[in-house]
């Protein structure tokens, strides 16, 4: 390369600083027992490994401030790297706590829900917050909608990037769907649902026949074993109401 | 322009073979000119099926790896002078086979025949992908019980996503369901899945329902394709299939349990 050329390049500019808003997965710690803590997260993300694989996730540790708790903090980190995770920061931590997060080279993120620290259960909130999302959240953009029109065979995956998912086939046993957003499916669903799949807690799956092997919301999630015989089969939709998973017929 | 139709499945021991054997010969009865090549390469038996087991000098692999020509590997059958055996090799490994090595010799037998029907190894791993791979046309063989209905499905994705005419974004692969050994009675008392139950699961146009017949055992360790046996219900329904994959309206049979007496003292 010339130093003329070189010139042009510093000229043309390669870079440019924009904004862009995220919904992330929050890890929220009630408790400061690094074992307990292990073995709670490592059986949550058994049952989605997909879901929490790469993911970023940030953690609240809000309800230890509140409680003046310390936590080992970088056995946390390591507990989520283990599991695939990428913790990328904290917020509603107190200063020690954010200290520790510093050194760790983790972001600080503005504590929108800090003014719960005196209010007692953090877990009443959280609709609250699931609203506040929503409002937030720019209007889903059509042309991220993924339509499929045949059905998805035993292992098969696809993954809605950024949008909902509508299939309008059946999704088999053994097959896995996933959306950012929405998932509706207008033939039976055997196979696994995964909706909200980046945190999305508003999202909701719609199907017309519920026949799946596992659903899950924003992370929560429910295996077919424990779903209630007196939905199987029917048009249903399923959303979360205080972070629990709802299914309820059409 | 030959067409090219893979029997597959997923699982083994379904009557993929079975299925191969009959349907080239149905072909070739029909005055079509077939060539059916076995695809499972160290687990050869299509030639047993067919009955020319002793006659095996070159092989698929032998072709493939130029050390004969497709003309000195072509068996021609005995009883019909349109059908024609590519064996498999029992010696070599799945390894030998190729993409570039298959389409070429595909490729070289489309100018001659008609049909060319792929005998499939189970499983979803090379030997099984590669007989997929060309095909125009997929037989899914399927038992009617679960776990074959779900290696059927898979194969299903696997045939819409990893096959010449999907990677080209070509008319994707025509799938027909083949449903075998069906036994009315057994699924009267809820021992194998209807033939609604495997619909509903597979959603896919069925081409036939062949039925359990003691004659297919007997007829296959005799070296005659089952569709040979005309008396038999199996051979008979896969004398639908190849009329319905030929296009003409043929009743399905063997469904429901309504065999008259003399059906019920001779059939099998
Ligand atoms: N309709 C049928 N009724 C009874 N036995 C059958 C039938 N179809 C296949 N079989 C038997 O099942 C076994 C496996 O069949 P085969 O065609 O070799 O399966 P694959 O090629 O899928 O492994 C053979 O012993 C065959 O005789
Ligand atoms: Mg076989």
């Amino acid at each position: 390369m010339s130093a003329s050329q070189k010139e042009n390049l510093a000229e043309s500019p390669l870079i440019e600083l924009k904004s862009s808003s995220f919904t992330l997965p929050i890890l929220m710690l009630f408790g400061n027992d690094l074992a307990v803590i292990g073995e709670q997260l490592s059986r949550t993300v058994e049952r989605a490994p997909d879901f929490f694989r790469n993911t970023p996730i940030v953690m609240d540790l809000s309800p230890l401030a509140a409680e003046s708790q310390q936590v080992d903090f970088a056995g946390v980190v390591s507990l989520c790297r283990d599991l695939g995770m990428v913790p990328i920061g904290v917020r509603g931590g107190n200063t020690e706590h954010n200290r520790a997060a510093e050194a760790l080279a983790m972001a600080i993120l503005a504590d929108r829900s800090a003014k719960r620290e005196t209010a007692p259960p953090p877990k009443p909130a959280a609709p609250a917050e699931a609203a506040a999302k929503r409002d937030h959240a720019p209007p889903s953009a059509g042309n991220a909608t993924r339509l499929i029109t045949q059905p998805i065979r035993s292992g098969q995956r696809v993954h809605a990037e950024g949008g909902d998912l509508i299939v309008t086939a059946h999704v088999s046993a053994g097959a896995e769907i996933i959306a950012d957003g929405h998932i509706h499916v207008y033939g039976t669903l055997r196979g696994r649902a995964l909706a909200g799949a980046k945190g999305d807690t508003a999202s909701r799956i719609f199907c017309n026949d519920l026949q799946a092997e596992l659903i899950a919301i924003a992370g929560q999630y429910q295996v077919s074993e424990n779903m209630d015989d007196s939905i199987r089969g029917l048009p249903v939709q399923v959303y979360l109401e205080n972070l629990s998973l709802m299914i309820h017929p059409l | 322009m030959a067409r090219t139709i893979v029997v597959t499945s997923g699982k083994g021991g379904v009557g993929k073979t079975t299925t191969s054997a009959a349907i080239a010969m149905g072909l070739a009865r029909k005055g079509h000119r077939t060539v059916v090549i076995d695809f499972d390469v160290g687990l050869r038996n299509l030639d047993l099926v067919m009955g020319c087991e002793r006659r095996v000098v070159y092989d698929l692999v032998n072709v493939i790896q130029g050390e004969a020509n497709i003309r000195q590997a072509l068996i021609r059958d005995k009883r019909c002078e349109e059908l024609y055996v590519l064996p498999a090799s029992q010696t070599r490994d799945k390894e030998a086979l190729s993409k570039e090595g298959i389409g070429a010799i595909l490729e070289q037998l489309s100018g001659d025949f008609e049909y060319i029907v792929c005998d499939s190894p189970a499983g979803i791993e090379k030997g099984a992908t590669l007989a997929m791979y060309y095909a125009d046309d997929a037989f899914v063989v399927t038992n009617p019980e679960v776990s074959s209905v779900r290696d059927s499905d898979r194969m299903l994705g696997i045939l819409a996503s990893k096959s010449r005419r999907a990677e080209n974004n070509e008319e994707p692969i025509k799938e027909y369901l083949l449903l075998n050994r069906y036994s009315p009675k057994r699924v009267k008392v809820g021992e194998m899945l209807s033939v609604e139950d495997v619909q509903e699961i597979l959603s896919m146009h069925l081409l036939g329902v062949i039925p359990e017949s003691r004659s297919v055992l007997s007829s296959s360790n005799a070296g005659v394709p089952i569709i040979l046996d005309e008396d038999s219900n199996a051979g008979q329904a896969y004398a639908d299939v190849v009329a319905r994959y030929l296009g003409e309206e043929v009743p399905h049979r063997f469904i429901n349990d309504k065999k008259g007496l003399l059906g019920r003292l001779f059939g099998g």
